[in-house]
Formats: C-alpha cells, structure tokens, sequence
C-alpha cells in the first residue's frame, strides 16, 4: 500500500481551502528541507539547498488544491444548495457522497429515485443549481447547527489498489499524485543547484497561486508535476489517446496555456531514453497546467510538466497506474540530477 | 528594403521555435545596438542606450513579435498520416492543399476528410497531413513536432504578399528604425523581438516585466476594411501606417496617440487612424506590466491576415519606420 498517495488523497482541500493538505505535506517534508514558509495565498514552499555545483535556482510546483463543492445556501428544509469549485461534469455528481465543512459532516447529493422518474426524464440532465446536499437535518435550523454558507464540501473516497496493487483509485489523484511525488523528491539527496518546491493553491480555479509562489520563486527553471486526464478508453477511429494508463510518464509539449521550453523538453525526453524510463507525449493542443502561469512569471521562467495520467479527472473517483507514478518519481529525479546551466545555453 | 522582408518572412518560426528567426535577426541589429541579449523566454533584446539629453532617460519598449502562426503535430496514423493541432489562431479554411513545413525540413501536403458537404468547412480535426510516408515507422514527423506554411515571398508593385507578414513586417520595421536611428539618442531604447505573440502575447509579457519601460510601443499589422464585402473598418492599404487608438484588448495611451499624430503630420507622413474590433497586440501586456507604461502601437495595414498570403503596402512600411524614427529621435512629452 502505498500509504504516501492514501494520506494525501483522503485529506481534503477543495481550491481556496487548502490548510489541511498543507499542514499534512509541512509535516511531511519538514526533516527533509532546508526552511519552509506559507506566502499570502496559502502556498506551501520549500527549499532544499543544493551541494553547491551549480548556482541556479530551480522551481519544482504542485499543486495541492482539488475540485470540491461550496455551500451557498440552507434551504427551509434544512437542504443546501451549492456551487462548484473547478470544473465539473454536473452528471457526475448526483448520488454521491460528500464532506462538509470543517467538521466534516456527512452528506449526499440528493437524486429523485428511479422509481419516481416520469418517462423522458431519464434522458435529461441535471443541473447543479437544481441538485441539493442532503445531511439528514429536519430542518434549516438544525442544520445550521452544523454548516453554514461559505462551507467547502469535498468528495469522500477511500485509496484503493487494484490489480495486484499496480493501479490505484482514490479522489483527488489530480494532484495529490503530483504532491506525493515532490514529496519523494524532497526525501532525496541533494541536487547539484538549489530546489525550490512549490505546493501552490488554487490551480483548480485558473493557476492563481502558481502565479504569485513562481514570482517570488526567482528561479532560473521549473518542473510541474500534474495528473492529466487519461481518454484511453476503446475508441474506433484510428486516434491516438492522449495519454494512456500504464504507458509511461506524460510529457507535456503544447496546450492551451503554454509551449513548453524546447530545451527542457528536450532533456526530459533524452533522460528517459537513455535511463530506460517510459513516457508518452501527450497530445499537443487543449488543457493547461500551472506552467501556464510559471512560465510567464517575472521576466519569464523557462519551464516543462510532467504528468502521472488519470482516467476520470474531476469526479469523484480517479484510476491512475502505480507504474506511473513511480515513473514519475523516477524521471522528474533523473532530469532534476542531470540539469545544469548548460541545459539552457542557446547556442 | 524587400530582400531584408523576404529574408524575414520566408523563415520558419512557429510561436514557441523562433530560433531561426532570431538567428536571422541578430547580426542585423548587433551593429546598431549596445548590447544585445535573449532573455528565458527567448525573446531577443537589443538595447540602444540614451546618450544625450537627462540623466534619467525614459525606458522605451519596442516589441515586433518574431513567431508566426502554425500547426503541430498530434497523431500519427497506422498508414503514416499526421493529424495536427493549430498554434495560434489558424482558421480551418486557409487549410485544404495548403502546404507546410517541418523544422528538418520535411513538406507536408494538407488534406482532408471525405466531404459529405462541399458546403461546409470541415473543422480542424477533420484534416490531415500528408508527408509521403506509408506508415507510423516510417513518417519522419514525430508528435508534438511543429510546422509552419509554406509560400514564396512575391512583390507585385508597392503590394508585398508573404505568409507571416504577421509580424515579420514589425520586425522589419523594427530592424530599418534601428539602422536610422542618429549614434545619439535621448532615451533608452529596448528593441524587443518577442516570442509567442500569436499564442497570447506571453513573451512580450516575460519582456517588459525584465525590461519595466515607461514607454512602450508595439509594431505589428492591422485588419482593412478594402476588400469587398469587408466588416467596416476605416483602414487601407496604401494611406499611411495606422496609429493604433483601441483595439479589443488595449486602448491606447491618449496623451502616446497625440504625439504619435503630431510627430507624423510634422515630418509629412501619411498616416491613418485605427480602431480595430477584434485581436490585439504585444501593446497589451506591455502596458499592464509591472506598475504599467506608457502604450501604443504603430500598426502595418495587411489583408488576408492569417492566411498564405498576408500582403501589406510597401509605402506603408516605409511610414511605418519613417514614423518610428521621428517618434524615438524627438523628446516625449506625454
């Protein structure tokens, strides 16, 4: 069991409520870096000083945030009515399960039984603003007693392995799975040049922490570590899939926010091939990660993303490949131990 | 000044690999220049320092964007085929026997789909890349590879037609200013050749966050409004650049409009005035960087923007430079 991805993904924090994964990854890294401090975003950064063979600064991001619910209002009946955090798919939500508030008090998201379903209604969506969390209270006074508006709720899903423990599912992998990687990383030996580990708020809502971490960040690089969504399942057409589970480590080369710095994509790819590690390139086009907001910090930044890939982003329940991420562990290590300011020279 | 425009437009510099345009560019403004740099980004920075004048010069940004619009890359086919994503804003009906090429040189032929509807335009992923490969083990185009159109640089009289007149014209533009410019000057000039533009502005935003200049001013080319059935728009070609007073992500500096009109109509430039509806330019970041500056931009009318065959006036890039040159050799009173 790899319990690392297991305390990460079952503690809660939904973008702009983060402070129970950060306290967590603080007590996780802090034998393990240099000093650490939280800015005024709430991001969680650290540094592990370098053996001093190169001055250079290098910027490693995840971040810590997950999509999640917020409560906007206590119905007379005691039901609230809530908004999303991130990005949802409004028919993955009804009939599951949620946390709320700080006391995480145990909810469902209310769905009319079948049984009381007219004919045409099957087929027709519902809409988050017409859904409600169900706690039980009798009514608007009791559960007032419990949650109020402005609360957080986040999904609730237990860390599982599958498949001899080979492939793991649990919330929230998008990018808790990123988290426990700098993690592993900040356990390691020292790398040739300073390392600064950014675990960066509220991506979910538009990479607004990443943006203000990467500015005071002055680095002279930086590596994100991400989950991508996986769209590996059968298709007939001769497509590719994005990224496919189990086939390697996602290398990011254009997405919607950014292209990646050729250099560093460069030895990122030519790391994994001469050290045997899988990746995938993973389709060039729509998506983004913290990068966009890195790479365009200060007077720019160059920058890659590697990614752990994940079927089923942003529901409730995630699959990533444990191989994966070891890979992930293994390549973003490998590319870190062989970087040098040579790496960046432009001629 | 066509041979320094062909040079320009006919390379390969897809937003993101400007390399080779950069390359091109450099040992042309070294000489005029006092230090010449490239930031992280990639964007290269020729600085000419203020010699005359007060002891604290104004910073002055000139941004050119040296990418052009492109494709990359995204599936190969079992039979060698390459579908293909846009960089930056590509409309899927310039594409159909269209060609392209690879940074290594390799041509590829833009095909599509079987067409149901000779109507409609097919959307992007219904076209494809035909490199003359048979197979995936065989093509020599690799995801994630980036390409560029092709077409030849033509001059038929003053009308210049290339593929990325957006913005190698600015560029040119930006190169003929400096090699004018007086050895004194009494600002501090930063001629900036940014990457990305087409992408969303992000090397012109890295650049001017480096470079905090007080006042900035993009070159790039504008939509006209003289073409048939054309979506109004006071702008032509042949009447004289166009200085810039809105576009839809800047307005411009009034007191910067003012300067610009007076320093024209003082020297007997043409020029025309400009309020463009849709798009926008490396002015923007510019102005919002850092505490802000002072922005413009002096715009090259074009038509078929983003298109093969983008085509500008050659008395307009002449205004163009003649304009710059005046603007940066007088003082600024803003």
């Amino acid at each position: 069991m790899n319990d690392l991805l297991k305390q990460l993904t079952e503690a809660v924090g939904v973008s702009g409520a983060e402070k129970e994964v950060r306290l967590l990854i603080r007590d996780l890294i802090a034998d393990h870096v240099d000093e650490w401090s939280v800015d005024t975003m709430g991001n969680l950064t650290a540094t592990k000083r370098g053996t001093g063979d190169y001055d250079m600064r290098v910027l490693v991001d995840a971040h810590m945030d997950e999509v999640g619910l917020l409560i906007t209002d206590i119905d007379s009946s005691g039901m609230l009515r809530f908004t999303n955090v991130g990005g949802f798919d409004d028919r993955a939500l009804l009939g599951k399960v949620v946390q709320v508030g700080p006391h995480k008090v145990t909810g469902v998201i209310g769905a009319r039984a079948i049984h009381l379903l007219k004919r045409g209604e099957y087929s027709k969506v519902v809409r988050i603003d017409a859904m409600r969390i169900d706690i039980g209270a009798k009514n608007k006074e009791a559960a007032s007693s419990s949650v109020k508006v402005g609360d957080y709720a986040a999904f609730v899903t237990e860390y599982e392995e599958l498949d001899g423990g080979r492939t793991a599912i649990g919330k929230a992998f998008d990018n808790r799975a990123g988290c426990a990687a700098l993690i592993e990383l900040l356990r390691g030996e020292r790398y040739p040049f300073d390392l600064v580990a950014a675990f960066t708020v509220q991506e979910e809502v538009g990479l607004r922490g990443a943006k203000i971490a990467a500015f005071n960040a002055r680095a002279d690089a930086a590596l994100v570590l991400e989950c991508t969504p996986a769209f590996d399942l059968p298709k007939e057409q001769d497509r590719s899939p994005n990224v496919a589970l189990g086939k390697g480590v996602s290398v990011y080369v254009m997405d919607a926010r950014t292209i990646q710095d050729p250099r560093l994509v460069a030895h990122i790819m030519a790391t994994g091939d001469s050290q045997g590690i899988p990746y995938q390139v993973r389709q060039p086009g729509g998506g983004g990660t913290n990068t966009g907001a890195i790479q365009r910090a200060g007077a720019g930044i160059p920058a890659a993303t590697l990614a752990v890939p994940g079927r089923y982003a942003h529901t409730p329940t995630m699959m990533i490949s444990l191989d994966d991420y070891d890979n992930i562990v293994r390549l973003a290590d490998a590319t870190l131990r062989t970087l040098t300011p040579d790496t960046f020279r432009r001629d | 000044m066509n041979d320094l425009i062909r040079s320009l437009v006919e390379a390969y510099g897809p937003s993101g690999f400007e390399d080779g345009v950069r390359d091109l560019i450099r040992p042309l403004i070294e000489p005029h220049a006092d230090e010449v740099t490239v930031d992280a980004l990639g964007n290269l920075i020729a600085r000419k320092r203020a010699t005359t004048g007060e002891a604290n010069p104004l910073k002055v940004m000139i941004a050119a964007h040296m990418d052009e619009i492109g494709i990359m890359a995204s599936h190969i086919t079992e039979k060698g085929f390459l579908r293909f994503t846009n960089i930056g804003g590509v409309g899927s009906h310039t594409l159909l026997g269209g060609r392209v090429r690879f940074a290594d040189g390799t041509l590829g032929i833009i095909g599509v789909d079987r067409m149901e509807d000779r109507n409609s335009i097919h959307p992007l992923n219904k076209h494809f890349i035909d490199v003359g490969a048979t197979s995936r083990e065989n093509c020599p185009v690799r995801v994630g590879d980036a390409a560029h159109f092709v077409r030849p640089f033509e001059a038929r009289g003053r009308h210049l037609t290339a593929k990325s007149m957006d913005d190698r014209i600015g560029c040119a533009v930006a190169i003929e200013a400096l090699r004018r410019l007086p050895a004194d000057v009494s600002h501090d000039l930063y001629f900036v050749f940014s990457v990305q533009e087409e992408v969303g502005t992000r090397g012109a935003e890295a650049a001017a966050n480096g470079i905090m200049p007080d006042v900035s001013i993009a070159l790039d080319v504008t939509l006209t409004g003289d073409v048939p059935e054309s979506r109004p728009m006071d702008v032509r070609l042949g009447a004289g650049p166009a200085i810039k007073v809105k576009d839809s992500g800047m307005i411009a500096h009034a007191g910067l409009v003012r300067l610009m009109r007076r320093r024209a109509e003082e020297a007997g430039i043409d020029y025309q005035l400009e309020v463009l509806e849709g798009g926008t330019t490396d002015a923007r970041p510019m102005q919002l960087a850092g505490p802000g500056s002072v922005a413009g931009c002096i715009s090259i009318p074009c038509r078929y923007v983003h298109t093969p065959s983008e085509t500008v006036d050659a008395s307009d890039v002449e205004g163009a430079v003649a304009l710059l040159v005046t603007l940066l050799s007088a003082d600024m009173e803003l």
